[in-house]
Parts: structure tokens; sequence; C-alpha cells
């Protein structure tokens, strides 16, 4: 039995580390190159022979990607929590209240999720180009709210689905109001969830390329991956493959950070908002 | 035993009313309509009024550069792009990349799902790994693949010909991108495929296995069956994502040598060539594929949408 | 504390159905009272219109002579134990038990020593700390009960509190919250529908079905004397046997023989409105060992003979089923009772389950000879459930329609 158990574990081991190694290999490149010096930058090398910062010192002094970060951060942040707020009074309707048209709302959100957001491009381009809202923060918010609703209804149903709404009965014969019912009982139970959903949808607004390209023409609005693409190094003549890969690192690092501390959130996150319901 | 547990999902049965205050019924509608307002309000105004917005565009001889030829020409830039060649190529091309995108995410997920779900060892490690691809922005990615298949400075350039350009090739170029796509979404495929495998009562398969089933047939026999729900919805969600893709292509052949999905050359034809009548035909195109993918998965395969039965949770 | 009223209360909900019938129901100060019944019989939404957690549609609510119907759960001071336990997961189980003291803004110096005091009666003090996720089923539900009775209300509610417990701990708890209501004496309402709960705990109890009362009283009037064959089936267990029975000459022609009438079931059948067809009630223990009855017994009972299904030795006694060949009882009432026990999954039940002294030595597959409690034994009208051997005067409780 000892003998099985040990090679079973051996056996898990293994997959584990396949799985491990196909996960981090992209991410582990990018940062080896991002390290690399210029001229050891073409050798091909999985790891670099030298190792320099100069990369990530050239971007922080460039306006074009510092300005791009303040945006990415900037309509990211403002979109989730729009998106959050709104959601959260959505899925606590949803899952709590009966009323007619929530099937409607339900349907709506999810034609949503499946939308191509290619087809909103031409439209959106020319309405806010009459709007007047053509490369700003706000024309880049407004599709990214409308994209991470679906997300954040279902996600936040999912979870509120799973409070024990008792609770509430009990705290109102323990003699609390509604608004205490709420702040003192229901707030904590539902916040790890609120929690969780704002990192799903941030993950999603920091992820857009499409829209950002689409949607800018400008660094005034311009998000990282799309100055990312846009990136030509110092001079014409510098091969921009060190900066671009230290400016990719950078918009990584709060996904790692995230995935690293709140994995286990994440994955009941995804698991409950997309399949249960 | 069985009457005390019946007697449990009765009283679960009862609640349903209890939570209804007849009083509060109005009250309690109209604080549902209040809540969902805004969200409603912003994703129909964001999507619904441009879509319709689109349509008319598409009808439109409409190209930026010349906006003194603006005009109504009904359906003829859907002639044109209909028997357009590149639209087709970039159809086809959409097509395959998420065919077997799909199919091979759908195997790999699987495997994936299993082993996240049952391994004994290190599962925090490989639940935490597997959302990097996930969570990690696609362009970064896409550009960490580019580098490694860009000859003179990627690990895997001369992988397969020492003095070829993977990415400068139709085939390759493709193959690359496939690769790519898979890479950054199985993770999700998986996670949605293992909360069907939470679903598989452990007991059934204990009663599989003493009924002699093999590891096969406990997993075709069993599993399957019982994951089939969580399988359409995640192959319904990621099929509509490839077909969207654009990201990967963007960055890794810029659609160059014919590997162009749709969603490219629409934005090529709107933000190049500043053309919106057939920008706008292209974007109407697409959503009517999109809606015919997703009508065949629901009516053809069945796939309960999720939150379909929204309301289990109270009953 | 208070006594409790309850004035043609009334449960519609919007959909039109009714949950509960113009309840009557005066519980009085320091009363233990249990509401029982099946699924669906309205036990629960009384006590939640008792609580001020669902309206009360029409009829009228007093708590300590006032009325509270328009009173939100606030403000009628009383506490409640749900069956979910309902216990904050995130707070200790201290902060759960301090909870509806601190939102009656005590003092803390009185909160703490309130506390102190719920969890030392109730053996939780070493737990105060702990999350109610790190706590065993009796320990959750023991908090539960702490924290309805640190605010001294002046009742308890309590829905099927001991539910949730396995078999065991839920004997266990039972005795605990007898002898805590006893200390405590506060005016508790206490729904189940498990019959024994019902029968050990309550000062009276309550039988409900489809929204009325079917019965009211205290327990042992309830087993010997029920109103009707819902009260009969459903009080007791094993249950009472139920034999379809026609009245002749001067018999009583059941499947297990001819039953002779005595005076007092004569006298039951004489009313002019008495049935032909009749449904014949006897429990378990008013059959015994033909063998170990004695001779003067031996009268006012009536015999029979017949091949034993099953032996069951409890130790203190046997219990002995035979199957009854022929028609069965029906009634709406035992098919509601059926329905209740988990009828449509079980085989049809024509078993007669008899309840013999431990010396018996009947064995399976044996003929027996059986004796029968003919004084024992109740007559229903099967048209509307009706306990005709009722004796008139006895004071058996109400039974509505």
């Amino acid at each position: 039995m000892a003998a099985e158990t040990t090679s079973a574990k051996v056996k898990w081991g293994l997959l584990d580390a396949i799985v491990v190694v196909f996960a981090l290999i992209p991410v582990l490149w990018i940062v080896s190159l991002s390290f690399k010096t210029p001229g050891t930058l073409t050798d091909g090398n999985f790891i670099p022979r030298e190792w320099t910062w100069d990369n990530y010192k050239l971007i922080f002094q460039t306006d074009q990607f510092v300005r791009a970060l303040m945006n990415s951060i900037g309509i990211a942040l403002i979109s989730t929590v729009i998106a959050v707020v709104l959601g959260t009074m959505a899925a606590y309707a949803i899952s709590r209240l009966d009323f007619p048209g929530k099937k409607a709302l339900v349907g709506v959100s999810l034609l949503i999720a499946m939308f191509p957001q290619v087809s909103l491009v031409s439209p959106l381009f020319n309405i806010e180009r009459n709007l007047g809202i053509f490369d700003t923060w706000l024309g880049l918010i407004l599709p990214y709210i409308t994209f991470a609703l679906p997300l954040a209804i279902y996600t936040l149903s999912a979870f509120f689905k799973q409070i024990p709404w008792d609770l509430e009965k009990a705290a109102k014969m323990d003699g609390a109001t509604q608004g205490e019912a709420f702040r003192k009982v229901i707030a904590p139970l539902a916040a790890p969830g609120v929690f969780t959903t704002a990192i799903l949808v941030f993950i999603f607004c920091w992820n857009d390329f499409l829209f950002a390209i689409s949607l800018t023409s400008t660094e005034q609005s311009r998000t990282v991956p799309v100055a990312l693409s846009f990136f030509t190094g110092a001079s014409q003549f510098e091969d921009p493959t060190g900066a671009i890969s230290a400016a990719a690192v950078t918009i990584t690092i709060p996904i790692i950070l995230f995935v690293l501390f709140f994995q286990r959130r994440i994955v009941a996150g995804l698991t409950s908002g997309a399949v249960k319901g | 035993m069985s009457v005390l547990s019946r007697e449990k999902a009765a009283s679960g049965a009862e609640a349903a009313p209890r939570a209804g205050l007849s009083e509060g019924k109005k009250q309690e509608r109209r604080l549902g309509w209040l809540l969902c307002a805004p969200a409603a309000f912003v994703m129909v105004a964001v999507t619904a009024y441009p879509i319709l917005y689109s349509i008319w565009l598409s009808l439109q001889r409409y190209d930026l550069k010349f906006p003194e030829n603006r005009e109504f020409i009904g359906l003829a830039n859907y002639v044109t792009v209909l028997s357009n060649d590149y639209w087709w190529t970039a159809f086809g091309v959409t097509m395959l990349i998420t065919v077997i995108s799909v199919s091979v995410e759908l195997v790999l997920g699987m495997g994936l799902a299993l082993i996240m779900h049952r391994t004994i060892i290190g599962r925090g490690l490989v639940r935490t790994s597997a959302l990097i691809p996930y969570g990690i922005v696609t362009v970064v990615a896409a550009f960490s693949w580019r580098y490694a298949w860009t000859p003179g400075t990627g690990y895997l350039a001369n992988l397969f010909s020492p003095e070829g350009a993977p990415l400068t090739e139709r085939a390759s170029a493709l193959a690359i991108i496939i690769f790519a796509e898979i890479w950054k979404t199985t993770p999700f495929m998986a996670l949605l495929l293992m909360a069907g495998l939470a679903l598989v009562p452990d007991d059934l398969l204990k009663a599989a296995s003493m009924d002699g089933a093999s590891w096969w047939q406990r997993f075709t026999k069993v599993m399957l069956p019982v994951m089939k729900p969580a399988i359409l919805v995640a192959l319904l969600f990621r099929t509509l994502d490839a077909f969207r893709i654009f990201d990967n292509i963007y960055v890794l052949s810029a659609g160059a040598n014919e590997t162009s999905s749709v969603s490219m050359i629409a934005y090529n034809n709107l933000m190049k060539g500043l053309n919106l009548g057939i920008g706008s035909t292209m974007s109407v195109l697409i959503f009517l594929t999109v809606a015919i993918i997703a009508f065949i998965f629901v009516k053809l395969f069945g796939t309960a949408a999720p939150g379909s039965s929204d309301d289990e949770g109270r009953r | 504390m208070a006594d409790i009223v309850l004035d043609k209360v009334t449960k519609k909900y919007p959909d039109g159905t009714t949950a509960v019938h113009e309840i009557d129901l005066e519980i009085a100060d320091g009363e233990f009272i249990i509401l029982v019944g099946p699924s669906g019989c309205g036990k629960s939404t009384t006590l939640n219109m008792i609580a001020g957690l669902e309206d009360i549609s029409s009829g009228e609510l007093r708590i300590a002579g006032e009325r509270v119907n328009d009173k939100a759960p606030k403000d009628r001071d009383i506490a409640m134990v749900f069956q979910s336990y309902a216990l904050y997961p995130n707070m200790t189980v201290g902060e759960n038990m301090a909870f509806p003291l601190k939102l009656a803004k005590l003092p803390k110096a009185e909160i703490d020593k309130k506390v102190a005091e719920a969890a030392r009666v109730l053996e939780l003090t070493e737990y105060l700390g702990r999350k109610p996720a790190n706590l065993s089923g009796g320990q959750r539900q023991r908090v539960a009960m702490g924290r309805a009775i640190v605010r001294s209300p002046k009742a308890f509610l309590m829905d099927e509190p001991l539910s949730n417990l396995d078999a065991k701990l839920r004997v266990q708890m039972r005795t605990q919250v007898s002898r805590l209501q006893k200390q405590l004496n506060t005016t508790t309402v206490y729904v189940t529908h498990d019959q024994t709960e019902a029968m050990t705990l309550g000062d009276r109890v309550v039988v409900m079905r489809g929204g009325y009362i079917q019965q009211v009283g205290d327990p042992q009037t309830l087993y010997d004397n029920p109103v009707n064959l819902f009260v009969a089936g459903f009080i007791g267990s094993p249950s009472m046997n139920f034999l379809p029975a026609t009245v002749e000459e001067s018999v009583l022609r059941t499947p297990l023989g001819d039953l002779p009438l005595n005076d007092r079931l004569r006298r039951s059948l004489s009313g002019a409105d008495a049935p032909r067809q009749l449904i014949v009630g006897i429990r378990p223990e008013h059959f015994e060992d033909a063998a170990l009855i004695e001779e003067h017994q031996r009268a006012k009972g009536f015999e029979f003979t017949m091949p034993v299904d099953l032996v069951e030795s409890m130790g203190s006694d046997k219990y002995v089923y035979f199957t009854v060949e022929g028609e069965r009882a029906v009634s709406a009432d035992l098919e509601d009772l059926t329905a209740d026990a988990g009828g449509a999954d079980l085989p049809p039940q024509d078993n007669l389950v008899t309840r013999l002294s431990a010396e018996s030595r009947v064995r399976d597959g044996v003929d027996a000879r059986v004796w029968m409690n003919l004084d024992k034994i109740h007559l229903f009208d099967p048209g509307n459930g009706h306990n005709i051997t009722l004796n008139e005067g006895q004071d058996a409780g109400v039974a509505t329609p």
C-alpha cells in the first residue's frame, strides 16, 4: 500500500510538473528577455547571459509607457468599481428578489457575454467620435463596464446564492433593523464574493486590446497593451524587444500577484459563476 | 431515514412562499427593477443601440476618406463583402482556428481539469500555475510567443528548420497562432470543466468501480454523462470566444500571409481603411455568425445556458 | 414572559393559496407548546407569523395582551432558534451570543456577564472564542440556544431546532431543551415534524394538517383519545393499525374475524348517523400473546390465529408482524398519512404490527394465537375521519374540518 501511494505521488507529481512548466515557460521567457542586454538579446538563449535593469529604466523614463500605465490602471480601476457596484445591485436582485423581467435580464447579460466585441467597434467608433468621447478614458470605460457586467452579475449571483439568508431573519429576531441586518451580518459574508468578482473584472479590463486599439488614437488614453504594439524603442534604429518585454512584464506583475494570493477565490469565482445556476 | 431526508427537502420547499411577504410583493418588484435598472441600461445602451446603428451604417456607402460620398445603397455592401475572397479566406481561417483550438482545448482542458481536481499533491501549485495563462494579458503572451519564434531572438525559432522564419509562412504562422490560443485559454476551459467534475459524486465512481468498470469506462460512462451540461457550456463559451480571435493574430502575424481572422479584417477596414460602411457590414456578418453558432449549440445540443434556471437558489 | 394568543390568524399568499386557516390558540405564560404535523401543514408559517417574519393576512396576534400584528420582529421581544441554527459565520461563539445584546445597546459589562452566564448554563464557556465552523453540530445547536436565552425574551420560538442532529444527540438535546425550558419558565413555541419530539417535550401539543388545527391537548390525551384518523395515525410509533370493518347484526366484521360488540362499541354505534362501513384502529401494544393472558382478561378481548411474518425482539418486548389478507382501510386521512411517511416509496402496507411481551414464544413463520383488547379499539368514520368512540364530555380538544 505504501509503495502504491508513493508511486501515485510520483505519477501525480510528474503531471503537476508538466502543467507548471507548460504554464510558466512563456512567462519566464518574456521575463528573461526583459533582463537581457541589447547585445545578448538576439542570442536565442532561454536564460540571459548578462543581466540588466536597463530595459526597465528605459521604459519608465519614456512618457509613452508611464502615461499608458496610468491610463491602464485608471481605466481598469474605474471600470471595475462601477461594474462591481452595478453588478452587485443586479445580482442581489436576481438572487434574492422575485420580479418580472428577471429572466430577460439574465438572458441579455448572457447574450452580451457571447457578443463579438468587434461588431461593436465600428459603430462605437463613430458614435464616440460624434459624442466627443473618442480617445478618452470614458470612451473605454463604457464598453468595459458593459462587457464586464455579465461576468460580474453571474459570479456575484452564484456567490449570493450561497449566503445563508436565514441569517437575515435571525438578525431581525435578534433585534436588528433591516439596515443593521445587512450591515452587520450580510455585508461581511458578501464581501469575499464581491472582492473576487472585482479581481475577475479587473483582469478582464486590464486584458482588453481590441477596444483599446480601436477607440483610442493618442497617448492620452492608450492603455499598455496598445502602447506595447506601438513601441519603437528609444530611437527609430533601436530594436524595441527589450523595452516591450520589460513593459509586458510590468503589466503582468499585478496578474501574478492576484493569482498567487487569491488563487482559491479566483478558481471559486470562475467555476461557480460559469456553470452553476 | 428516508422519511427524515424527505421532510428536509419538503421543508426547503416551504421556504419559497415563506420568503415572499404578501404586502411586500409590489415593493419587492419595484426594488428588483430599481436595482437592475442601471446595469440593464448600460448593457443595452452600449450594445443594442450600436448594433442597430451598425446595421444602419452597413446599408450605406460611407468611407471616412470620402465623407461627401455618403449614400444609402441598400445591401450593396453585403454583396461586396460576400463576393470578396479576402472575407471568405478570413472566414475560413477563423473557422479553422476555432475548430482546432477548441477541440484541442477540450481534450487538454479535460486532462488539466482532472489533474487540478484529483491530484494528491501540489494542488494549490497546479491551480495557481494554471491561472497564469488565464490571467495574463493576451498581448503579453502573444509577444512572448512571437519572440520565441523570431529567428535570432527566440529559443524556438529553429525548432523545425534551421533557416525558417515560422511566423512568415502561412501554415506555420497559423499553427503558432492556434498554439498560442490554446495555451492561453485551456485553463479557462479546464476551470469550467472542473466545475462539472465537482458535480460527479465520488460514491458514483466508487459504485462504478465496484460494478467492475475500468478507469476508461468510469470516465466515459459515468463522468462524461454527468458532466455533459458543463462540457457543452464550456464548448459554447470557448467557441464564441475563439471566433472573435484578434489579439494573438494582431501581434503574432499582423494578419500577413492570409492569416487574418474576420475580426482582423473588420478592424483593418475600419481603422486602416476608414471604411465605415464595409467595416460595419463585416461587424453585422460576424454578429450573425456568432448568433447562428450560439443558436446551434442551444437548439441542437440542448446547451443549458448558465443562469437560465436561475431561480433554483430560491427554491 | 408572556402569554401568546392567536385569534383567527390566517395566512393567505398572493397566488391565492391559504397556508393557515383562522387559527385560534391560547398559549399560557410559561407554557411549552408544540406545533406538529407533516410538511406543508402550516406549522412553520404559524411560527413565522408569531415571530413577525411573515405578515398576518387576517386575524389578531397578541403577546402579553398587546396586539403585535404590525410590529417588526425586533420590537416583539421574542427569540428564535432556527433549524439551520443561523449562526453568523463571521463571528465567534461569544460574539454570536452577544449580538442581540449589542443591538439592544446594553453596556459592555452587562453583555459580558450575560454571555458568560448563558455559556455556563449551556456548557459553552471553553468555546466562546471559536468560530461556528469549528464546532460540532450539537455545540452549534447550543450556541443557537444560547443566543436566544441571553436576552431573556418574552418567548422562545423554535423551528425544528433538533432535526439537523443525529439520532442519539437529538435524544440528549431533547432532554436538555426540556430542562432548560423548565428552568427558565419562558413561554416556548416549538415546531417539529417528529411526533416523538412532540410527545416528549410539550406541555400541550397542537396537531396541524393542511393549515388547520386538528387537535390540541396534552400528549397523553392525544395518544389515548385522538379525535380523528389523522391524529390517531400521526401520533404514536409504531403507528396505530387500521383495518376496514363492517357493522353486522351484533358483530364487527374485520379481516381478523368478527369482533363481538361490547357495550362501549354498541353505544358508539347507536347514534343515528353512525355509518355501516368503519375503520377500526388499534395500537400495537393492545395486542398480546394469547398464551400469556390471564383468564379474567380473556373475556374483554378477541382472539385470532395467524401466521407470523416477522418477529423483532427489542429486549423489553417483541414487535410481531402479520400480513392481513383482504382489503385495506381506505380514507383521505390515511392517504395523507402514508404520503407523509413516504408511502409512495414503500410497498403497500397490509401489515399488522403488534407489540407483545418479551416472554412470548411466537416465532417467524409459525401460526400464533393473538389476543386483542376490545376496550382499547377505536372506530372511525371513513368519510370524515372522526373518531366515533370518543366518550362524550371528554375533553379531547377541538377538531375543525
